[in-house]
């Protein structure tokens, strides 16, 4: 069966470039085609690599607190672009302040994320909701 | 006395450059109309009798052409994202020495395909997908194609996966496939799609275009000329080995401009990426010689381009000349395009030339080079990079017929730094200027493919350094 492609990048105006290469290492060694477009990446950048590289699902990470705003829009941005049902992950800090992150998944699956996970998640979590989502094993 | 003949056919003009590889001098240089409509060789023949009249008769051991003659080597792209492969395409066609005449992104639609019908262009380069990407748009567009009614050969540089069933959709065609332009996203690998198209350019366009009869008065048609004047600033910026094996030194990293009547186009030779760690670089790399054409942007055929893209007020302002005259000038100009400065007008219109080149060169300079962007984040500024780096070169080359001619070259030159009004432009900082001034460029990058050392030590004494 063909290797499933994850676009991966860190989205808005965020530098934080640990995280997301030791996420695009993970998701190399469970066997997946990682586009890792680094940090500092736009919505449309994410949606470009998708089309190009025929992705399976975009993976936005954030870290710097301002997730909730640069994430606005994009699943109609997908939709527009002809990426109609593409799986699309958030995950890290994607939120100031305080709150439940049961009201935060809701928010970003409202805005049509599949599936948000909180700071600190383990890769392999990651990894086991993708296997799922993609009916892989 | 070893005399060599560089011949380059250009749309208007057959220049021919003779040079003598014992003495590695300049011998003399001489143009002539070129006759694309009888004989190539008919304008050839007289440009070098042109020649010989001030050499006196040569021997010539060898013959080696350039040609952008009869429209030159015109091409359409397409590919899918705009500024992905649709950009990689156009990358690589500008640096095959090619004229682009459309770029297309995503699907072609009916419409396309009618102006694709109509340009009926020399190569059509179709491209899409990364290997194990996107199929659909590149075999949507394949099977366009197809439906074609002019016949032109398709060099397939897309998606590996799809490139065979490409080629299926096309049977009947001239169809070559090569390598993906961008096998893996961001990656850009023109180089063998660049390769496959001066193949078809050597065999296919330079028969159908009536140089055939000249075929037997010269040894080779080499390349298009943009490719040898890539080849020329290559060869000065890097220099190269001579045959003895010490090493001819270059002038190091560069920018050239190439000022003409309808066209500008300017070259960089220099690796442009950010230096620092608080700048992230977006999009495509960058060629490391990267070739932009302004087709809006030509001292006649194009000088309302110019006027429109600066202004009236920066032209009247650089000339001393009032903005309505400024107009009137530009007008005429536009229409006239044969005029050079001379007679009674010849003050003014050297004025406004050198307003124009200015503003041309400052225009096609800016598009050409990278911007940075500030932004900041949480951990403080940091700096968005898109497109070449070009603060850090330190020489810029300056040639064109409408250049050489000029006076205060210069000054002219000095339109490519750095504007204080617009510091987020990448243009270099400083700069020392190298005129063309016996136009041998060209005919030096084609020199370069058999004698690069002797190239470039005739470059080097021939260009003359200009004073700011």
């Amino acid at each position: 069966m063909d290797k499933k492609t994850l676009v991966l990048g860190v989205i808005g105006a965020d530098v934080h470039a640990v995280g997301v290469s030791i996420l695009n290492r993970a998701f190399l060694d469970a066997g997946f085609d990682v586009v890792n477009l680094g940090v500092m990446v736009s919505q449309e950048e994410f949606i470009s690599a998708a089309i190009e590289t025929n992705a399976d699902a975009i993976m936005v990470s954030s870290l710097y607190g301002q997730g909730e705003l640069d994430c606005r829009g994009f699943r109609e941005k997908c939709d527009e672009a002809g990426l109609k049902g593409i799986l699309l992950y958030v995950g890290g800090n994607i939120v100031i302040g305080k709150h439940e992150f049961a009201e935060v998944e809701k928010r970003f699956k409202d805005m049509g994320f599949d599936r948000a996970f909180p700071p600190g998640t383990d890769p392999q979590t990651t990894i086991a909701c993708l296997k799922e989502d993609f009916h892989l094993n | 006395m070893r005399p060599v003949l560089l011949i380059d056919f250009g749309s208007t003009y057959t220049k021919v450059t003779a040079v003598d590889l014992e003495t590695e001098e300049l011998l003399g240089t001489a143009q002539s109309w070129t006759t694309v409509q009888t004989d190539i060789g008919e304008g050839l023949a007289k440009a070098v009798a042109i020649l010989e009249e001030k050499t006196g008769p040569l021997n010539f051991e060898a013959r080696y052409a350039c040609s952008s003659a009869a429209g030159g080597l015109r091409m359409i792209t397409s590919g899918l994202v705009p500024e992905l492969t649709a950009e990689a395409a156009k990358q690589a066609s500008l640096g095959a020495g090619a004229k682009i005449r459309g770029v297309y992104s995503f699907e072609l639609t009916e419409d396309d395909i009618e102006d694709i019908d109509e340009e009926a262009p020399d190569i059509f380069l179709l491209v899409g997908g990364t290997d194990g990407g996107n199929k659909e748009c590149i075999l949507h567009n394949a099977e366009m194609l197809a439906t074609c009614k002019s016949d032109f050969p398709i060099v397939i540089a897309g998606n590996r996966s799809a490139a065979r069933a490409c080629a299926r959709r096309l049977e009947g065609r001239d169809v070559h496939i090569v390598e993906n332009v961008m096998p893996r996203f961001g990656v850009l690998n023109i180089k063998p799609a660049q390769d496959e198209i001066r193949q078809i350019f050597l065999k296919r366009i330079v028969e159908a275009k009536g140089y055939t009869k000249a075929q037997e008065l010269i040894d080779n048609i080499a390349m298009p000329t943009p490719s040898a004047m890539m080849q020329a600033m290559k060869l000065l910026a890097e220099g190269c080995e001579n045959p003895d094996g010490t090493k001819e030194k270059g002038i190091g990293d560069l920018l050239a401009v190439d000022v003409g009547g309808a066209t500008t186009d300017i070259y960089s030779v220099c690796d442009g990426m950010p230096t620092d760690m608080n700048t992230v670089f977006k999009g495509l790399p960058e060629p490391y010689i990267k070739r932009t054409v302004e087709g809006d942007i030509g001292m006649r055929y194009s000088i309302h381009g110019i006027e429109e893209a600066v202004g009236t007020a920066y032209v009247s302002k650089l000339s001393g000349i009032p903005e309505q005259r400024c107009r009137e000038l530009i007008d005429y100009l536009g229409s006239h395009t044969e005029v050079i400065p001379q007679g009674e007008n010849e003050d003014e219109l050297k004025h406004l030339d050198f307003a124009l080149a200015s503003g041309a060169i400052k225009t096609a300079v800016t598009r050409h080079a990278g911007r940075i962007e500030e932004v900041y984040t949480m951990n403080g500024l940091a700096y968005m990079q898109s497109g070449k780096d070009l603060r850090e070169v330190k020489q810029i080359v300056v040639t064109g017929g409408s250049l050489i001619h000029t006076e205060r070259t210069g000054d002219i030159a000095s339109a490519a730094l750095t504007d204080p009004a617009d510091p987020y432009s990448l243009k270099p900082r400083e700069a020392e200027v190298w005129v063309d001034r016996s136009y041998i460029l060209a005919a030096m990058g084609l020199l370069s493919a058999y004698e690069p050392a002797i190239a470039l030590r005739i470059m080097k004494k021939e260009l003359k350094k200009e004073q700011q």
